[in-house]
């Protein structure tokens, strides 16, 4: 019994969520006393790393075509390695790309698929995995009933353990099929922390009235280092960006700290946003239903409270 | 384009002139064959509850809707591409009892010539995708298109299963698609950006937000899809690799503390000492 993560990566970089998966996979495997070993597809140097998370052996197969995304190629490439490998338990993070291969590593090995899980498997009576459902209003316990099995981790749902420990790398010695997707072009948004994978998010509502209005959102996004969102009325008028909109319909995300502000707190808002660990509401409806979902709050003037916010901010990380 | 909301307020939304290319095998004289999986959620403010120890989701009083991205983004463009190209063929795809029926009706009354149901419990993901790829593999089409995931279940899984089953690519998370040269090309989001993919026919799209914009169905589509066929089929044999154990929510908010307006440098100082957010 062994157990395989799998290790994405962007421009030789490891992603973050990439590495909350090889400590969740290392968790497991210490869990049934099996090895945690990781797979790269792709060149990366930052691939020894993996040893201080839990990982024992990292399996590379670092050519450049590779450096090109194609799920069907990715998940023929998966199951070729583990001939030799001989995992029965796959862990991917439930990021785009974790999205597009597991589901077919599934269907390859016959693998019970959970996605979107939030904790490590209980395993004192067959194979059950937490996983969030009803967007993140519920939990379903999962019982995974094939000898293969696959968790796709949410992000932000287990916190990266380090250790001491060095990893041995394996070249990979396989052949890499021809794919049928054809990349053309990959659009990143520069500078800007990705949404999914950040620790604060900072996000604006209709109550801020207009896009002219966003310099507070954005300033103080920028002095925490966060993300900014939205909700969907204000993509949908094009104040900001498709790829901000968070909730039922657009991203769900579970950030350390949410601040909301000039956001009602409508249900489908609120299932895009209630797994965050810290939610802050600025809105000067005292009635906003937000109110019943955060931790904090203040009813006030955004356009007063978040300027105010910004300095004290500003004295907290002068007097550090 | 103006649009106006329920609530009264107007607003105006940039439409995009797409092209749509012709029929893509048209020189071989086939028409584009265009599979729609559409599956049925409890609308989006529902009471989550569960019944039967925790075991299964309480439906009282449950309202059911097609999956808004299944119905919103995956059948609107769907239709759209056939009101590109009349030609094309549209039919929709359910797995599930006969209390999927008004669902599948509603979707049939936005688009679409015919709708299947398979008719079986939903088992798992791994059981619904390989009913669904066996009813594309027999119909021989040329485009599947899923949601991005379902609301309840948020497995984001049936499309790229479905895509195995038949060894055929998937590209997940579009939010544009088009035809361009016989070929797709499809906008996807990716963390923090986007991918332009292109790929050849046939293969499995997930469907998201910006793909298109949501319709309502008008009376004649209403009337029409009453008498639209509705293809029942029986499932073929597979067995499930997962199962449901129990259910929970999760445990309720403390309550909110709330900050007093003039002192915002308060909320602060307990972000970084008491929440240890900054
Ligand atoms: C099927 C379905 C799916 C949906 N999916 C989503 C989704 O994914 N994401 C999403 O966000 N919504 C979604 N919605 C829409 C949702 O129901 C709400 O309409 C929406 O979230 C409201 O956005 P808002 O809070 O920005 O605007 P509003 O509801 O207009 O709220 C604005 C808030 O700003 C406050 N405010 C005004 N001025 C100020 C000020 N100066 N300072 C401070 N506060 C101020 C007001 O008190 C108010 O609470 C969905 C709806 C449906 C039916
Ligand atoms: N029972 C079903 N019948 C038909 N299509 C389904 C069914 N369940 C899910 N789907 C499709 O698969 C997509 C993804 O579902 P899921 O993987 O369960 O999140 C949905 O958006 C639907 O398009």
């Amino acid at each position: 019994m062994s157990v395989l993560i799998f290790i994405d990566i962007a421009e030789g970089k490891i992603k973050k969520a990439s590495y909350e998966a090889a400590s969740y996979g290392a968790a497991i495997a210490q869990q049934l006393g099996a090895s945690a070993n990781a797979i790269v597809l792709g060149k990366s140097d930052e691939l020894l790393s993996l040893g201080n998370y839990g990982i024992s052996k990292v399996y590379n197969l670092s050519n450049e075509s590779l450096h090109h995304f194609d799920a069907q190629v990715f998940t023929k490439l998966i199951a070729d390695a583990n001939e030799t490998i001989g995992a029965d338990i796959f862990v991917f993070s439930n990021t785009t790309t974790g999205k597009s291969i597991a589901p077919r590593l599934s269907v390859r090995l016959k693998a019970g698929l959970v996605s979107g899980a939030v904790a490590l498997p209980d395993t004192s009576n067959g194979f059950v995995v937490k996983k969030s459902v009803f967007s993140g209003k519920a939990f379903a316990h999962i019982a995974i009933n094939s000898a293969n099995k696959i968790i796709a981790l949410n992000p932000n749902s287990f916190s990266v353990v380090k250790t001491e420990g060095v990893a041995e790398i394996i070249d990979l010695n396989l052949s890499i099929p021809a794919g049928k997707v054809a990349v053309q072009s990959v659009n990143k948004i520069i500078g800007d922390v990705p949404l999914s994978e950040a620790d604060i998010v900072v996000s604006g509502g209709r109550g801020l009235k207009g896009p002219e209005n966003w310099g507070i959102v954005t300033d103080l996004a920028k002095l925490l280092g966060a993300a900014t969102a939205c909700s969907r009325p204000v993509s949908d008028i094009h104040w900001r960006p498709h790829h901000e909109h968070v909730g039922q319909t657009g991203l769900a995300i579970a950030p350390n700290l949410y601040i909301a502000i000039g956001i009602s707190g409508a249900i489908q808002h609120l299932a895009g946003v209630n797994r965050s660990k810290t939610i802050v509401v600025i809105n000067k409806d005292p009635e906003a239903p937000f109110f019943k979902a955060a931790d904090y709050g203040i009813v006030g003037d955004a356009f007063e409270v978040v300027p105010k916010m910004i300095d004290a901010i500003k004295k907290l990380k002068e007097s550090v | 384009m103006f649009f106006k909301q329920p609530n009264g307020i107007i607003f105006a939304i940039k439409l995009e002139t797409e092209i749509v290319q012709k029929s893509i095998y048209k020189n071989n004289f086939r028409f584009m064959k265009i599979l729609i999986c559409i599956s049925k959620t409890p609308d989006t403010t529902s009471k989550i509850a569960f019944t039967d120890n925790n075991s299964k989701f309480s439906t009282d009083g449950v309202q059911w809707i097609i999956n808004p991205y299944d119905e919103w983004y995956a059948l609107v463009r769907a239709i759209e591409i056939k009101e590109a190209d009349p030609s094309t063929i549209l039919h929709l795809i359910n797995v599930g009892g006969v209390e999927s029926e008004p669902i599948i009706r509603k979707a049939l009354a936005l688009g679409g010539e015919e709708a299947i149901r398979v008719n079986s419990d939903v088992a798992d993901s791994y059981f619904v995708a390989s009913q669904i790829a066996q009813i594309a593999k027999e119909g021989n089409y040329d485009l599947i298109f899923t949601g991005k995931e379902t609301i309840d279940y948020n497995g984001s899984s049936i499309g790229g299963m479905i895509a195995e089953c038949l060894d055929i690519p998937f590209i997940s998370h579009a939010v544009k698609f088009d035809i361009v040269n016989g070929n797709a090309v499809v906008v996807r989001e990716i963390e923090g950006g986007e991918e332009i993919d292109s790929a050849p026919f046939p293969l499995v799209v997930s469907c998201q937000k910006g793909m298109a914009e949501q319709r309502i169905p008008n009376m004649k589509g209403i009337m029409g899809s009453r008498t639209k066929p509705l293809k029942v089929v029986e499932p073929v044999e597979i067995s499930a690799l997962t199962s449901v154990v129990s259910f929970d929510l999760p445990p309720a908010k403390a309550g909110v503390k709330l900050i007093s307006a003039d002192h915002p440098e308060e909320l602060v100082r307990l972000l970084n000492e008491e929440a240890k957010a900054i």
